[in-house]
């Protein structure tokens, strides 16, 4: 059903007139113009798509526009504030967490939910927070290194 | 406006790669001064202009035909240029992969844009600054050997006030000198090359800003959703379209065997494909997965002779122990995470393709010949690309989208779904390889004779000491099959044939070296001479704390050891095997690489990180799963990627040997992948496998025999 759907992205209230039962991934990326979420896969296996709605990391190829209505969702764009990255983007960015970069944007969203949940996570949680994250070009002990980085510039000090 | 449609100067530049800096020369001018180039097959342009523009601002321009796919060739390449220049790494912008504003370019693939493109564009560098200098030098009134260049500015040694810049001297035109054969650096005198450089794509692909293909915005823009066969070799018999006016905004494009459902959204688009009712004839399957080797062993090509020395008969004759074995490898897809991806639109009779591909120049022709346009109203353009591997060589996507663009007439973007991806993948071929060697009493390899079918013949020449010796290859990646050899295309898969050769030339030497009691590292030491070999292998052993015992010492360690263009490579890994499941956990790997000059260290291991991450899927489990020219793997759910939880810990030992030209370094460390984690195998149970991947069902029949 073609009707006007309301939530917050980015910190900014939309209403978007579509159908209910379209993907959130594609209203993101061609309603909105907001690209840096990724397809990989379309069928939750790959992580290239991950958003946050409220505090948890979703997979937008398979959550529809409705149900996300009246909710807050967060997308790589809405990670730096005030033109200063985000301590997970400076941690990528620093250490070059990323070859082709295509999964970048999921990576960096999954584990700002993992760091909401659990700010100073073990290395063994990580790995399983981040597990169903696909990375083809292989950076991902790089990524895990960024990710123990952000965690620790964000709570204030090494471990 | 500058004719680039609804995107601003900042925003093409940034997409083609320029880092979202402006520059201060227009876009039309670097049309105009395009150099000639001869017909036919054209080469690299000889007119350093091609490859650089020093800006009015200071900052300097890099063009190259290069694209970016992950390897880190747009931050080599500008270091390079900023080395051969004495221009800042930071003021310099690349722009990579255009067809109008980039020096033509055979492809990115093969580890080639330093290993052949360097050159090229070092001297195209070093020319300029003699230009420059010689130029300065007129200004000045100063004789060039009494000047120096440091930052892009020339000034006189001693009086640092009379100087003058790049910029001030060029002024945003183009340079009408040349000199001859102006030597590159020593180097002895690098600056920027040889160490770590922050690589100039970051920001972009932190913040989500960094386009690829699929992001490239045209208002107006239609998807296009293509009606597919169910298997290769299908033919369409009828098709029934009615339906997809049930969603509102769908269009149906029919021309001849393409069939496109389009839709200003391309979920609506999918959702309406769904609804096409299309039917096809399907030859009966010829060949399955399993299947697949005997079809292989009876209908390969005909086989050439690589190399031969010595007499296998006499050989044989000097031999205790005779082994033949034969090693066998599945399909392996590349999926990449970005699908193959493009948007084409026309306008004034030209076109213009933004596509995720690894041959920009290529897919011109390809265009230019689809549309029957002449080859200068076709123009590429080549964002960053998620990941190529060998697999966006092929890019019938912006073939499909540049027709679809036509009959339209609007944009018109076609993006793969991962079905799609998997189905219209050039897969690494399934291969055979059959190896018959023989060990003297005194544990000297005698004899060996190596027969490669359908992998290709990239190294399977080997390198140890071996007085009787052939090696033969019949068939290969590159296509040039008898029709129906394999199922499906085939293709190039990040180092070409080299995975298969490695995988069994050294698990047949470990089988060797056990038989003969020997270490396997001390047995691959007796047999090799060329001291680069020595040295890779030792670098590693030392890293890896490797103590000499034979195989299987219960201990799960594994060694190989190969060369791959010209790149020495020894690899050393760690494996537990749970005997209960046949699950190995590979928890380390140690790999050291002789690559000659190293541009970009940190670049260096992360290709290599990057490499043995994705070794492990080939070894371990990727395969492709078919029947006939149907292909039954469709997404990740079925076909397993290697994740974080599977990652060893990984160290890599760089050899320093800078007087050696540069051999790149984005495929070496992979081919070692498959021999030392089935190496590794072997040393921790006694099993040995022969065929990749080594799946826990093969592990398991391995152990019970
Ligand atoms: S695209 Fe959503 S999980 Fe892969
Ligand atoms: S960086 Fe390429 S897929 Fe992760």
């Amino acid at each position: 059903m073609v009707r006007p759907v309301s939530f917050t992205i980015n910190g900014e209230p939309v209403r978007v007139t579509t159908d209910e039962d379209r993907m959130l991934l594609w209203v993101l990326r061609y309603d909105l113009g907001l690209t840096g979420t990724k397809f990989g896969c379309g069928e939750g296996l790959c992580g290239a798509c991950s958003v946050i709605v409220g505090t948890e990391a979703v997979r937008s190829c398979s959550t529809k526009v409705k149900d996300i209505e009246g909710k807050q969702v967060l997308t790589i764009e809405g990670l730096s504030q005030d033109g200063h990255l985000h301590p997970l983007q400076g941690a990528f960015l620093e250490r070059h967490a990323f070859q082709c970069g295509y999964c970048t944007s999921g990576m960096i969203v999954n584990a700002y939910a993992l760091l909401l949940k659990k700010p100073r996570p073990t290395r063994e949680e990580v790995v399983k927070a981040m597990d169903d994250n696909l990375c083809r070009c292989g950076s991902h002990t790089r990524i895990l290194e960024a990710i123990d980085a952000a965690a620790a510039a964000m709570s204030g000090g090494v471990r | 406006m500058n004719g680039e449609g609804n995107l601003s100067r900042r925003e093409f530049l940034s997409l083609a790669g320029a880092s979202g800096l402006y520059v201060f020369f227009r876009i039309e001018d670097l049309l105009a001064q395009e150099p000639a180039r001869l017909g036919g097959r054209p080469g690299y342009p000889t007119d350093f202009n091609a490859y650089l523009r020093i800006g009015e601002d200071g900052r300097t321009t890099c063009l190259v035909g290069k694209v970016e796919l992950g390897q880190g060739a747009m931050t080599s390449l500008a270091q390079l240029l900023a080395e051969e220049l004495d221009v800042p790494f930071g003021s310099v912008d690349m722009v990579m992969g255009d067809t109008d504003l980039c020096p033509w370019d055979m492809g990115t693939f093969g580890s080639l844009s330093i290993r052949q493109f360097g050159p090229v564009l070092r001297s195209a560098a070093a020319e300029a600054r003699a230009v420059l200098l010689q130029l300065g030098a007129e200004r000045l009134q100063v004789p060039p050997d009494r000047l120096q260049v440091k930052d892009g500015v020339i000034s006189k040694l001693g009086d640092p006030g009379t100087h003058i810049t790049y910029a001030q001297l060029v002024q945003g035109r183009r340079i009408e000198r040349h000199l001859e054969k102006v030597p590159v650096k020593p180097p002895k005198e690098f600056r920027v090359v040889g160490r770590a450089a922050a690589r100039k794509d970051a920001l972009e692909k932190v913040t989500g800003r960094a386009r690829y293909a699929a992001d490239i915005g045209l208002p107006g823009t239609l998807h296009a959703r293509i009606v597919r066969p169910p298997a290769h070799g299908a033919t369409l018999k009828d098709a029934d379209t009615d339906r997809v006016a049930n969603v509102p905004g769908a269009t149906v494009i029919r021309d001849g065997d393409l069939i496109a459902v389009l839709h200003e959204c391309p979920d609506l688009a999918d959702r309406a494909l769904a609804l096409v009712k299309a039917q096809f004839d399907r030859p009966a399957p010829a060949v399955d997965d399993a299947t697949i080797f005997g079809h292989l062993l009876k209908n390969a090509p005909a086989a050439q002779t690589l190399g031969e020395s010595g007499n296998l008969e006499e050989g044989e004759k000097s031999a205790a122990a005779v082994f033949d074995r034969t090693y066998l490898n599945s399909y392996v897809a590349h999926t990449p995470m970005e699908t193959h991806s493009a948007l084409a639109r026309i306008e004034n009779g030209k076109v213009t393709v933004w596509a995720s591909t690894q041959t920009p120049f290529g897919i011109k022709a390809q265009v230019a010949q689809a549309l029957g346009f002449p080859p200068e109203k076709v123009r590429i353009i080549t964002p960053y690309v998620g990941g190529g591997f060998g697999g966006k060589s092929a890019s019938r996507q912006a073939i499909e989208a540049a027709r679809l663009a036509r009959i339209t007439g609007r944009p018109v973007q076609v993006v793969f779904d991962r079905a799609e991806e998997f189905f219209y993948d050039t897969f690494r071929p399934a291969a055979v390889v059959k190896i018959r060697s023989g060990l003297t009493s005194a544990g000297k390899i005698a004899f060996w004779d190596f027969k490669v079918l359908c992998a290709g013949e990239r190294e399977a020449k080997h390198f140890y000491d071996i007085p009787n010796q052939r090696t033969v290859s019949a068939g290969g990646w590159q296509g040039g099959q008898p029709t129906g050899l394999h199922p499906f295309a085939v293709g190039p898969w990040r180092a070409p044939s080299v995975n298969t050769n490695t995988f069994a030339r050294e698990s047949q030497i470990d089988i060797m070296a056990a038989k003969a009691g020997s270490d396997p590292l001390q047995f691959r030491l007796s047999h090799v001479s060329d001291p680069r070999m020595v040295r890779v292998l030792k670098a590693a052993a030392e890293a890896f704390r490797w103590t000499p015992k034979p195989a299987p010492s219960g201990r799960g360690f594994g060694v190989a050891c190969a060369t791959y263009l010209g790149t020495y490579v020894a690899t050393f890994a760690e494996v537990a095997v749970d005997r209960a499941t046949g699950r190995v956990r590979v928890s380390r790997v140690v790999c050291a690489q002789d690559m000659g000059l190293v541009v970009n260290p940190d670049g260096a291991r992360q290709q290599t990180e990057g490499a043995i991450a994705m070794g492990l899927g080939y070894a371990l489990t990727e395969e492709v799963r078919f029947r006939g020219g149907e292909v039954l793997t469709r997404n990740f759910d079925t076909y397993e990627v290697p994740r974080f939880s599977w990652l060893p810990t990984i160290e890599t030992v760089l050899i320093e040997n800078p007087d050696t030209p540069a051999s790149g370094c984005g495929e070496p460390p992979i081919v070692c992948m498959g021999a030392v984690v089935a190496n590794a195998i072997h040393d921790a149970t006694g099993a040995r496998l022969f065929q990749l991947p080594m799946t826990p069902a093969r592990i398991k029949a391995a152990l019970r025999t």
